[in-house]
């Protein structure tokens, strides 16, 4: 069991709890309204359900899951695709050529093409996590053992059989962890691109609350950001478990 | 009838595996091909099943490329499906209908041992168990050719020889071709009709060698079967 221990639920709370209770401490040494403590940003979250919280919540999930989901779609068929030595000789050197740029400078190009609404927010995620699992998906795919393509071919396989039995599930565990580290970075993203010309979001509630210094709400958004990166791991963690069990024994 | 003519296999990074091999193995016959290893036994086994393109000589196979049947080095298996699924894989991949393929890998599982393991997968049997799964999944395909790549290797030497007598049991029941890559002289000869002895890499044909008494009562135990070995074993190039 490599991966087992770490996802039983009581160590989930006993980190949370560990984590509330340094940052009750570092609230009381600070004494300072910059750092509220857990109780009363816990009394902001409250009234934050309560009033709009919620929604901004919902827009935010929107904007991350679509952006995930549209990079997956295009990342995972072409990194598969990069199994095939005539795909993969043209499409790697694109690939590490463009990964290592800041992909955050494209924004000004993205606004101009997709206008300043959601679809150009989901496009800035949907870019910078494609990468992350294209990259992923394309090694997965070229350190296949030909042994298993061998094995399929003896049984009379087509290449649409080699895709559906050896390679889409040979690399599907790669994929799924990929698409995990990738929640934290769409996340990070989100912030970004939820700071400027929206009204709605989490990442528009913090710099809204910051804006107030109005701390209590800036760091019940927080939560609540942090909250989502969380419940998006694991439900990934979930499909994993069920779609690749054979690597968990 | 499997007939190889002067095959020969060049590896794109300039490996020569083989270098004009010829020989004839007759319909219905068992044969073992025996020779050290890296001598391309498995490169051979990959191109009389179609699966390689040797780059020169030809194959000619008194059967449909469906009637062949490959078990490769090491199972063959598919780590991320279970036993039934490993072995009703190939009927899926010809197309064959869920129910009868459902029937076919049913009793041939059963007739394995395998049944109280169709939902666990590969890692969690032993050696012997995962190279009963690769059996049932080639012989669902009802081959008329077999073919084996050092089915029985790494197995422990009970195992072994249970499995070496059901592969002769399962050659004299159906009548199909059978043949067996080996690094092991007495598997060789127990099993092999006809003993085809690679030399080291490039290989080719050292020597062909008949042996009829194969599927003797008691082979292993008389005295025939020792002589057989003394002959291979003669006939085996000394390695460099
Ligand atoms: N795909 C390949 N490309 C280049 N060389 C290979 C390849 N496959 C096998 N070889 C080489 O060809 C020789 C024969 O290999 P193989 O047929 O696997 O031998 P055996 O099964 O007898 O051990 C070995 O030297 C091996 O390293
Ligand atoms: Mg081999």
């Amino acid at each position: 069991m490599p991966r087992g221990q770490a996802e039983h639920p009581t160590s989930y709370i006993i980190a949370a709890l560990l984590l509330i209770a340094l940052w009750y401490l570092a609230s009381l040494l600070l004494a300072s309204p910059e750092l509220p403590a857990p109780p009363t940003v816990f009394y902001a979250f409250i009234a934050g359900i309560r009033a709009d919280l919620g929604y901004h919540i919902l827009i935010s999930t929107f904007r991350v899951v679509y952006g995930i989901a549209l990079a997956g779609s295009f990342a995972v068929p072409l990194g598969l695709l990069c199994y095939i030595n005539r795909v993969d000789k043209y499409t790697a050197p694109v690939i590490y050529l463009l990964y290592p740029i800041p992909h955050i400078v494209l924004l000004p190009l993205i606004i101009l093409l997709f206008g300043i609404g959601d679809l150009s927010k989901i496009v800035l995620i949907a870019i910078i996590v494609f990468f992350q699992i294209l990259v992923t998906t394309r090694d997965a795919a070229r350190n296949l053992s030909t042994n298993y393509i061998y094995s399929l071919l003896s049984l009379g396989a087509t290449a649409k059989d080699i895709y559906r039995h050896v390679i889409l599930p040979a690399c599907l565990p790669k994929i799924l962890t990929a698409m995990r580290i990738s929640v934290g970075t769409s996340i990070a993203v989100l912030f970004f691109v939820e700071s400027f010309a929206t009204e709605k979001g989490l990442g528009y509630m913090i710099m809204y609350a910051w804006s107030r210094m109005d701390y209590p709400a800036l760091y019940a958004s927080m939560v609540a950001m942090a909250l989502l990166g969380l419940c998006l791991y694991l439900i990934l963690e979930c499909v994993e478990k069920r779609l690749c069990a054979w690597i968990y024994i | 009838m499997i007939e190889a003519k002067k095959l020969s296999m060049v590896y794109p990074d300039g490996t020569e595996a083989l270098r004009d091999v010829n020989f004839v193995i007759p319909a219905g016959a068992s044969c073992s091909i025996i020779g050290p290893s890296g001598c391309g036994k498995s490169t051979l086994l990959f191109i009389l099943a179609g699966i390689l393109k040797p780059t020169g000589g030809r194959v000619q196979l008194g059967a449909e490329p469906r009637e062949v049947a490959l078990i490769l080095q090491d199972y063959g298996l598919f780590p991320w499906k279970t036993v039934y699924e490993n072995v009703v894989l190939g009927l899926q991949i010809r197309g064959i209908p869920k129910s009868e393929r459902r029937r076919i890998a049913l009793s041939l599982m059963d007739k394995l041992g395998l049944s109280s393991f169709a939902n666990h997968y590969p890692k969690q049997l032993s050696g012997g168990m995962q190279q009963r799964v690769g059996f049932a999944r080639a012989l669902a395909l009802k081959p008329k050719i077999l073919l084996m790549d050092e089915p029985l290797s790494s197995l422990d030497a009970l195992t072994r020889e249970t499995l070496q007598n059901f592969l002769l049991e399962l050659w004299k029941d159906n009548g199909m071709t059978m043949v067996l890559v080996t690094h092991s002289i007495e598997e060789a000869v127990f099993l092999g009709k006809v003993i085809i002895v690679l030399t080291p890499r490039p290989g080719h044909v050292a020597k062909i060698i008949e042996n009829l008494n194969v599927g003797d009562e008691n082979y292993r135990s008389k005295e025939a079967f020792f002589t057989k070995c003394r002959e291979v074993r003669q006939n085996i190039p000394p390695a460099i």
